[in-house]
Order: structure tokens, then sequence, then C-alpha cells
């Protein structure tokens, strides 16, 4: 299977590319319908965050293999203003965008492992993994 | 930026998914539909999610903006297809799509129409 690769967040397009290539490998390693369709979920939901709060990032897809289940790693990063606050970040409905206020209290949800790390000034880094059953 | 088509069948307007949507293309497909509710004079809208493979927080706000913006233009829209792994996932991530009518499929979202429309005809 290949190893890790990273893709550029920049455009809307490129939102759609990294739910595809998302997809793609979710469905390699076995994941089952469901979780596949959260695992892109949640990835759209981060591409976007990096793209609205950021001005743009990139993506680092990394297919986790060796140990008992295979899983999907992904970790979204940009060098944006970060978030002072990120435990009110991940605090459903609190949204700095106009939007829901879903994007990272929702994808936490959906994922298995959720690490966010951020200070002002010094961008935003999350990080997603996804174990096949 | 991919526009999605939308289709007149008599006073109903279909508009059948068949791209991976990107935001840009979101926000054309509100105002396209808000334009022709108007310029067709039409009372019903389905939108057609059967080949949409994912539906995050974007794409499900502008499916309960759509609902009520073509309310107010006194036209109910209904929502159709959705994939089960779709919906359960819709859950898991605290939307509800609150306000959006569903049904499973094209058949039943026009029954749905023609119901609302009798009940308050």
């Amino acid at each position: 299977m290949s190893g890790p690769q990273e893709l550029p967040i920049v455009t809307n397009g490129d939102v759609v590319l990294v739910r595809q290539q998302v997809r793609s490998l979710a469905a390699e390693i076995g994941l089952s319908l469901v979780e596949q369709t959260k695992i892109v979920t949640a990835a759209s939901e981060l591409a976007r965050n990096a793209l609205v709060h950021a001005g743009g990032g990139r993506v680092l897809i990394q297919v986790l293999e060796g140990g008992r289940r295979p899983g999907l790693r992904l970790v979204f990063s940009d060098e944006g203003p970060g978030i002072p606050d990120v435990d009110q970040a991940l605090t459903e409905g609190w949204s700095t965008a106009g939007g829901l206020g879903l994007g990272l209290s929702g994808s936490r949800r959906l994922v298995d492992e959720f690490d966010l790390v951020s200070a002002p000034g010094e961008g935003t880094r999350v990080t997603v993994t996804k174990w096949a059953r | 930026m991919e526009r999605v088509p939308i289709l007149k069948l008599g006073d109903i307007l279909i508009v059948s998914i068949q791209i991976d949507l990107d935001d840009q293309s979101v926000l054309a497909l509100q105002e396209d539909l808000a334009d022709m509710v108007v310029s067709s004079g039409a009372r019903g809208v389905i939108i057609d999610i059967t080949a949409v493979e994912i539906v995050d927080s974007f794409i499900g706000r502008m499916l309960s903006t759509i609902a009520a913006m073509t309310r107010m233009l006194d036209a109910e829209t209904v929502v159709v297809g959705m994939r089960p792994a779709v919906a359960i996932t819709l859950v898991e991530l605290g939307l509800s799509l609150g306000g959006v009518r569903t049904a499973l499929n094209l058949e039943k979202g026009v029954a749905m129409l023609e119901h609302v429309r009798g009940a308050a005809g």
C-alpha cells in the first residue's frame, strides 16, 4: 500500500480532492461504508476549516498498518491565526465563521482518535484516526 | 465550478445532485433555485441526494437554507434518497436537518408534495 501522502488545501476544489482521496484509501483498507462516510465527512469539515479559518493548509494522509487492525490517520495543518481557546473551539455551537459550529466538535465524534494542537499565531494541527473494526 | 441542473416537471422543480459538491457549487445552487422557484412559479422542490456520498455541515446547512428559502417563496422542499450511512453520519455530526422534509425516494417525495398541497389547499 502507498506511503504517506500530502495534499494541499488551497481551493474549494482541493477540499473535494481530499474527500475523494480519503474515501479511496478508507475503502482500500477495508473500513465499512458507514466508517468510510464518517471519516470522509470529518475530512471535509477539517479541510474546510483550514481553508476558511487559515486561508489554506495541507493534509497528510497515512495508512496505518502492522497493528491488529488497519487504520487511516489524517493530519490537517495550517499556519493560520491559531485558536486562542481550544476548549471553547471544541464546544458544540461555537463558531467564529458564521457556521453552525459543528466542524470541530462534530468531526471529533466521527473519528476514533482526535488531537488538536494550536496556539495564537502558531497555526493549528488536527490529527484524526479511524480504525477498521 | 460545476452547476447542478434544475429540471421542471409541472409545478415541481427537481434537482438531482450527481457531482461531488464543492462549496461554490452549493451556493450557486441555492441562488439558482431561488430564482427558478420565482420565475417558474413552482410549488414544490425535490432535491435528490441518492448519489451524494457525504453530507457535511456545509451541505447540510444548504439543505436547511433551501427548505426555509423556498417556503418563503411559497414552495415546499423535500429531500429524497438519503443513503443510510449519510443519515447515521449526520446524526453523529450533530445535524438533524430541522425543518427539512425528507422522503425515501423520488416517488414518495412527489406524493408528499401533493399531500402537503392538498392539506394546504
